[in-house]
């Protein structure tokens, strides 16, 4: 429940309002390592603390890339933070998307704005093992061609390891060469084995919800499907009662969850 | 686990000095703004004698009673839970230091308490409250490290109150497991004595001290009719069968919004019910803006600001969030730790400011669920005679 000293290693700009902070253990412990999926806490000094989900390392097991995007009072606190600063920080917590369940089978992602965040380390995690997997798809959605996140490695993920990366923003000047439209329209334009793939979704609920439904369409079968949820969040431990979503609690049982599981509740209002 | 014994007034006096003597805060029933309310306790003078209660939904009053019964009464606004998970808490202090800050955590909290009057659902709660705080994959340090030196003496209920129902929800009215004493009081014309039994090694090694004499034949007889006359009493019953699915297919219902046009969403049904466990913290920092807590605070599933995520609440409507609060309660409580998280005390009812209850909410549900297959089966069978 007491937040560990880090202190910020590297800030890398994302984009006009998101910054990636690559943090690291004020004492040289051992870390406990992460799982992609798993989010830490993360707490600035006097202002407060909040779940961000982990982005990627720099280093291995003893340092953290939280992608965040400056849109409250915590966030904006933690995007303004200065190299060699330091936040409290409390996790890993959650559990991690089916990247062993997705062996030898084709995989798509699919993330809407700052859900490609908790996504990155799963595609990290399946290009370590390329030859493992099929097909691997990254379908991106995003507002504008400014709010793109991590576009610079595109050109790797599609060159080097063969990602059909497709991307569409929802609105676009006249330099804009590529889709427009909502994410669910690129998935006619990638190809995939409905019958033998597994699909990890992040994004605004919306979206999640009508990704599974179009995935389904689609031929995937509903447990093949994966999804992040968020709900408000406290502890992260299970007490606070706060991210209940139906009989599950999002931070020990998720955050990432099979759409089978949680379809009666997230095609539920006000869940 | 041992024979029971018998104890008077002042026997009951010598318990509580006795644990006072071995070095616990005995916190027990006393009666403070026309309530009975938990409190400090140092002898007998300060339980309440010959106070009872009249509970209806929406509805508590003291009132005297013919005798000098010291256990009377059923349940106060006060559960148990305000001492092992307390209404605030503070978790850490931070003090800054030029650009840096530390962390210095909480102590965990080493007070020993006994508590006395402790009724059969409540021991209950407290079981399923550890579920929620020590038998997960975390540990709260602070509720374990209370509980673990907590001694329980219980008490089984002499009477049941109009709003309790702790027989439907298997949780009472008989102390059966979870306590280190049990105490029933007998009262007559000529005698007012208590039967005593322990139910742990700690409850035994008290009770050799306490020195209780033996209990005739006729005492365990007149203690065992006692705790099964109340069970007859029960003023609600709720019937449990498939709760959960019923909850589950119902979740767009309309009994929720004709629930949410009495509701005024003031959580007291969540600060009252001794199984709510949820809680919230608050992060505030001094005037200079050198030195920073954190507050654990209890926290409710009625308030806007408790599913509040980027972009708003996700639970606006009050119908969300008694549904949430419902559901919770006697459904995924039931997925999340195997048990039902309703004990059956009733308090949710008294202290509702409009009476909404429970038992009769999940009535309503389950009828018009009954009535709807009733009604497809019986056009049915209109079809079949056509």
């Amino acid at each position: 429940m007491v937040p560990r000293p880090f202190k910020v290693k590297e800030i890398i700009r994302e984009s006009h309002d998101t910054v990636t902070l690559d943090l690291q253990p004020e004492k040289p412990e051992k870390e406990p390592g992460f799982a992609p999926g798993q989010f830490n806490m993360l707490y600035t000094f006097g202002v407060g603390e909040v779940p961000i989900s982990i982005s990627g390392s720099s280093s291995g097991a003893d340092s953290y890339l939280h992608t965040i995007r400056d849109v409250g009072k915590v966030t904006h606190a933690l995007a303004s933070l200065k190299r060699g600063q330091k936040v409290g920080l409390r996790g890993p917590f959650g559990n991690a998307w089916p990247i062993e369940q997705a062996k030898s089978r084709d995989v798509v992602i699919m993330a809407g704005g700052i859900g490609l965040a908790p996504l990155r380390p799963a595609l990290y995690a399946l290009l370590s093992q390329r030859d493992q997997y099929g097909n691997i798809s990254l379908l991106y959605g995003s507002r504008t061609r400014e709010d793109l996140l991590f576009h610079h490695e595109f050109e790797t993920w599609k060159g080097k390891y063969g990602v059909q990366v497709k991307v569409s923003v929802d609105t676009a000047d006249r330099d804009w060469k590529g889709n427009v439209g909502v994410v669910t329209t690129l998935i006619h334009r990638v190809s995939f084995d409905p019958s033998n793939c597994i699909a990890m979704i992040c994004g605004p609920e919306i979206m999640m919800r009508f990704s599974a439904m179009e995935l389904v369409q689609a031929g995937l079968e509903e447990d093949k499907i994966y999804m992040t949820m968020e709900r408000n969040m406290k502890c992260a431990v299970g007490f606070c009662g706060h991210c209940q979503f139906g009989p599950a609690f999002i931070c020990k049982d998720g955050p990432v969850f099979s759409y089978d599981r949680i379809k009666p509740f997230i095609s539920t209002r006000e869940i | 686990m041992n024979k029971p014994g018998v104890i008077d007034r002042e026997g009951l006096n010598r318990l509580i000095q006795t644990l006072i003597g071995r070095g616990y805060q005995v916190v027990g029933p006393t009666v403070r703004d026309e309530a009975i309310v938990y409190d400090n306790v140092f002898s007998i003078e300060d339980l309440p004698a010959g106070w009872t209660d009249e509970q209806e939904g929406g509805t508590y009053r003291l009132k005297k009673r013919s005798d000098d019964a010291l256990f009377g009464y059923t349940l106060g606004p006060h559960s148990w839970k305000r001492f092992l998970h307390p209404p605030e808490r503070r978790l850490w202090q931070a003090q800054k230091d030029s650009l840096d800050f530390d962390i210095v955590p909480e102590q965990p909290d080493n007070t020993k308490y006994a508590f006395l009057g402790m009724r059969s659902c409540e021991l209950h709660a407290i079981a399923i409250q550890d579920k929620v705080f020590i038998q997960s994959p975390h540990t709260d340090l602070h509720y374990q490290s209370l509980r673990q030196n907590a001694l329980f003496v219980a008490v089984n209920c002499g009477q049941a109150g109009n709003t309790c129902f702790c027989v439907s929800m298997q949780t009472g009215p008989k102390v059966e497991a979870g306590y280190d004493l049990v105490l029933t009081e007998i009262l007559d014309d000529s005698h007012h004595s208590f039967l005593i039994e322990a139910g742990s090694e700690a409850g035994k090694n008290i009770l050799e001290e306490v020195k209780a004499g033996p209990a005739g034949a006729g005492e365990i007889k007149k203690a065992e009719e006692i705790v099964t006359n109340t069970a007859k009493q029960m003023g609600r019953a709720m019937e449990t069968g498939n709760i959960k699915e019923l909850l589950y297919e119902n979740l767009e219902h309309p009994a929720w919004g004709e629930i949410a046009e009495r509701c005024l969403s003031c959580a007291n049904c969540t600060m009252v019910c001794p199984t709510c466990f949820c809680s919230t913290v608050e992060d505030v920092t001094d005037v200079a803006g050198d030195h920073a807590e954190r507050w654990q605070k209890w926290d409710s599933c009625f308030t806007m600001d408790f599913s509040s995520i980027h972009g708003g609440a996700v639970r606006n409507s009050t119908q969300s969030r008694y549904r949430q609060w419902m559901t919770h309660k006697l459904a995924s409580w039931q997925d999340q730790f195997d048990t039902s998280g309703c004990v059956g005390c009733g308090r949710c009812i008294t202290w509702c400011p409009v009476g909404i209850d429970l038992t009769r909410e999940v009535a309503v549900i389950r009828e018009s669920t009954t009535c709807q297959e009733e009604n497809f089966s019986g056009s049915e069978a209109q079809n079949e005679n056509s």
